[in-house]
């Protein structure tokens, strides 16, 4: 029973990132006219996707009503102004989709 | 309501905090500067400056939430409908909500009514921004206190 659920595990891990990602390439296609099938999990949404900063608001307010949580934009921008963090760390897609989930973990 | 200053909103009767939503109103003025041109010999409010009316009175609400801590700036206007003509003399009430409130941003939602009929409505995006000013601060302070004074 406890080797059955380890061997799950990844796959259930996956499959909500993947759901994560379409859900949120959806948005950003809906709302920034990007073709859908342009969007990757490697995609830069500011670098590659050229999503300006008028857009972003849309698409967070789109994924904080979609996920019911309220994703800390203002902290990540003065992270990355500050040079704590990297735009990479929050603004590629996978792991953009990886701090939705945790913020939707933390919400539950 | 001086509408070549922007001042749109004359009073501020309702601020429901846990609703999350103002009521205001405003007078449109017997004469301005903006009828001379829109339209001459037929003076309509513009249509902008309707949305600009429910724009303040976001902006107000927001602010209100934010213990008037940072100001929104008008970022979006989205499904904004301009339903009827209004004139000099015509009185507005004034509705706002807001339907999020996000990390540096809020949406509402406003619509201006006119003798119960509605003329207008949209849903709004502002980014909230600190205050360039604490002049700003301060002077936006004390016109809002005027608008609930008067209302």
């Amino acid at each position: 029973m406890r080797a059955n659920s380890r061997r799950q595990l990844p796959e259930i891990e996956e499959a909500k990132n993947v759901s994560t990602f379409d859900k949120v390439a959806d948005i950003i296609s809906e709302t920034s006219e990007i073709p859908r099938d342009e969007i990757t999990m490697e995609s830069h949404t500011i670098d590659d996707l050229g999503i300006d900063s008028l857009d972003f608001l849309d698409i967070v307010f789109a994924v904080d009503k979609e996920f019911g949580i309220k994703i800390p934009l203002e902290t990540w921008t003065q992270e990355v102004n500050d040079g704590k963090a990297s735009t990479e760390e929050y603004f590629v897609m996978k792991n953009l989709c990886g701090k939705i989930d945790e913020l939707v973990s933390a919400k539950a | 309501m001086q509408l070549e200053l922007f001042k749109m909103i004359d009073r501020i009767s309702a601020v429901d905090l846990d609703a999350r939503k103002l009521n205001a109103s405003s007078t449109v003025p017997d004469e301005s500067k903006v009828f001379e041109g829109h339209f001459p010999g037929h003076p309509l409010v513009p249509g902008v400056l309707m949305i600009e009316t429910m724009a303040q009175a976001s902006g107000i609400l927001i602010m209100h939430t934010i213990d008037f801590e940072k100001i929104p700036f008008l970022a979006g206007v989205k499904e904004g409908k301009l339903r009827d003509f209004l004139g000099p003399r015509a009185e507005m009430d004034i509705t706002a909500e807001i339907e999020h409130e996000g990390s540096g941003f809020a949406v509402t939602r406003a619509e201006i009514r006119s003798e119960g009929k509605r003329v207008a409505n949209a849903q709004l995006t502002f980014t909230i921004r600190p205050f360039p000013t604490a002049e700003l601060q301060k002077t936006i302070i004390r016109e809002v206190a005027e608008m609930k004074k008067s209302g």
